[in-house]
């Protein structure tokens, strides 16, 4: 490829990714494991997102649910909803697919660190929560108590189960898995995530929330968090956007003054709070496409 | 923002790219104007104003056309010049026996040197705003910045503004220089030329145009019977002090602004500061480009998410989203006055009457009523 001069980054163009894992994981989702041939890793963040091209059919954008503490590999969760998502679901193993980014800004270690944290998914909002999850369980001692709640629509629905039975054996984790419907195998949790989140003892001085979920869970995760004490300055937010660019130029995922794919994904809550449209989206879905 | 400022600011980037050159004014005799106009195509791709129908496009001038200075202004704005509608960024082949099967080639573009001959002081300051987007610290749109680079901009003046004309209380003019290169202003059987930059300079050298001339007097006179011709305002002055959440709240107001839209996206179309843009593959055969579109905000899908749940799900919301990012969040955002230079396209060509005239002085009964307090 050509390239072109005078521009220190230039955001548009994808790099090739191979890929070595090709995974189902449930009826909607699949598990990328991909490389970058000639680059040791992707330098990222946990909490960002990459765009991902599919030559023919086109480009979206998809959290990176892997840490970067994990060697020289990185992952994506996909789930099926559009073309080009169909067309992911049908790559195979060694096919090249193209990846743009690392973007936006991820989770807020630095204030992270020392901290009891509680870490709070719902649906495939566990796929970039994993990444941070990952990234602690590698550095555990600079972390304080680590609770994880994450609610599904069903046993069938829930990703990562792996990862979630090797963290419900950890003493140093706390999980709590919990699901809208059971099913006759089911033996753990049922209900919303924002009932477990209510029970917990925290000591909300030293703690920070993150929340990543449909938009109803982002408003009922707040009251929770803000019944123990938390504050808009000690809750964080990832926000899903339809993002086109991921650079800030195309204006799909404008909040105000913001540009959520540079200035976020990830937000302290306080930062959203006068950016009233951010809330609004958090009202259960009603008066929609008039 | 209030007005001053925004003078304050105009002038500081005017002076900035003045820096190198001494400003001149040039006498082009009308009978000389061909004549230069073909020097000019041995160094540049020329573009003007073209009738076709009963409106004025931007259209290349071939060999023998002049460009045609008889119009208030175009139809649609001056910003594909920089920014196309439709632009091609990468192609690539979708036949696996090839070697380079999958791999994004950018796509050979002519960037070499194009002159814009009578763009308007609007459109001009307009690209100015869109270039806040585009070039940004983080990022630099490499296709946007070189299409402007390789882009001369020679305005003119306007004498007979339209009734939908706002430009002098939108913090631009009818003879207002910003993003201009070189100002021409008609003079009977002669124009004469405002030369604003090192780039107009070497335009008019091209063209053969340097016999200088005493003409300040036609500028000075022509800026106050033009700005005197504009009727038209907006209050923009306490926008900045207008409390966002109660602008945003209001949803009576909205409601009655977004009654009569049909989200056609007719306003972002032709608006000069509209920047949105989508990003979409195309395939024929086994040959595939990558191009971006001109998008709006108008439009539902623009921000619906992939699980169905879209944040901006109303036409309400909508609305209301392109005149606050134009009249407000730009605003607080850049310091540069408002996201508007006044042109008026989307007043005249709004199929329901809806006008951003009305819409920003409602806005803007938000401010502060103190002036001071908005400065302090």
């Amino acid at each position: 490829m050509k390239e072109p001069t005078g521009y220190e980054k230039l955001g548009y163009v994808p790099e090739i990714a191979h890929v070595l894992k090709a995974v189902p994981m449930t009826e909607q989702e699949i598990f990328l494991d991909l490389r970058l041939p000639g680059k040791t890793e992707l330098g990222h963040a946990p909490g960002q997102f990459v765009q991902v091209s599919l030559m023919g059919i086109g480009e979206v954008p998809i959290s990176i649910c892997s840490s970067p503490t994990r060697g020289d590999t990185f992952q994506l969760c996909i789930r099926e909803a559009g073309t080009v998502t169909h067309g992911l679901h049908r790559i195979a193993r060694y096919a090249q697919l193209g990846i743009r980014g690392p973007f936006g800004k991820g989770f807020p270690l630095a204030e992270l660190f020392g901290r009891d944290l509680v870490l709070v998914a719902g649906g495939l909002g566990i796929a970039p929560l994993r990444s941070l999850i990952t990234y602690i369980l590698d550095r555990r001692e600079d972390f304080g108590r680590l609770i994880v709640i994450y609610g599904g629509k069903n046993p069938r629905t829930l990703l990562f189960k792996e990862d979630l039975a090797d963290w419900d054996k950890r003493s140093d984790v706390e999980l709590i898995v919990t699901v809208d419907r059971g099913d006759e195998t089911w033996q753990g949790r049922t209900g919303v995530a924002t009932e477990p989140l209510a029970e917990l003892d925290l000591q909300a001085v030293n703690t920070r929330a993150v929340v990543i979920g449909p938009p109803v869970l982002y408003r009922f995760a707040a009251m929770a968090l803000f019944e123990h004490g938390l504050t808009p300055e000690t809750i964080f937010f990832s926000l899903e956007r339809n993002f086109h660019c991921g650079i800030g130029k195309c204006g799909h995922c404008q909040l105000n003054d913001l540009y959520v794919c540079q200035d976020g994904p990830v937000f302290r809550l306080a930062r959203l709070l006068d950016r009233i449209e951010a809330v609004e989206a958090w009202a259960p879905e009603e008066d929609q496409d008039r | 923002m209030d007005s001053h400022r925004i003078n304050q600011l105009t002038h500081q980037r005017i002076n900035q790219s003045r820096r190198d050159t001494d400003m001149k004014i040039v006498a082009i005799d009308k009978k000389d104007w061909e004549k230069g106009l073909d020097r000019l195509r041995e160094a540049y791709r020329l573009i003007g104003p073209v009738k076709e129908d009963r409106y004025h496009y931007f259209r290349e001038l071939p060999q023998g056309q002049a460009p045609d200075f008889d119009f208030f202004n175009t139809r649609i704005s001056a910003k594909e010049i920089v920014y196309p509608q439709s632009e091609d960024l990468f192609e690539y082949t979708l036949d696996e026996t090839k070697e380079d099967y999958h791999l994004l080639k950018e796509v050979e573009k002519d960037y070499s040197p194009k002159a814009v001959l009578g763009i308007r002081p609007c459109d001009a300051k307009a690209v100015e705003l869109v270039k806040l987007n585009f070039d940004t610290d983080d990022y630099k749109d490499p296709y946007w910045l070189r299409a402007w680079e390789a882009t001369t901009f020679v305005g003119l003046a306007c004498d007979s503004p339209c009734s939908t004309c706002f430009c002098t209380t939108a913090g631009c003019g009818p003879y207002h220089e910003e993003g201009l290169d070189v100002l021409l202003a008609d003079d009977g059987d002669r124009y004469v030329a405002k030369v604003l930059t090192e780039k107009g300079e070497n335009f008019m050298k091209a063209a053969g145009w340097t016999e200088g001339a005493e003409a300040e007097a036609r500028f000075e006179s022509g800026k106050s019977a033009a700005e005197e011709k504009i009727v038209s305002t907006v209050s923009t002055e306490k926008l900045r002090s207008a409390d966002t959440l109660a602008l945003h709240g209001n949803e009576e107001m909205w409601e009655d602004i977004s009654f009569s839209c049909i989200n056609c996206g007719t306003c972002t179309f032709v608006c000069p500061t509209c920047w949105c843009f989508d990003i979409q593959d195309e395939v024929h055969g086994k040959q595939g480009r990558r191009m971006r579109n001109w998008d709006s905000c108008m439009f539902p899908i623009f921000t619906v998410h992939t699980t169905g749940h879209n944040p901006r799900g109303t036409k309400l919301q909508r609305v209301r989203q392109r005149f606050m990012h134009k009249l407000k969040y730009f605003v607080d955002k850049y310091d540069a006055g408002i996201m508007c230079v006044g042109c008026g396209r989307c007043v005249q060509q709004c199929p329901v009457n809806i006008d951003i005239r009305r819409v920003c002085d409602l806005m803007d009964r938000y401010g502060a009523t103190d002036a001071c307090a908005v400065e302090g």
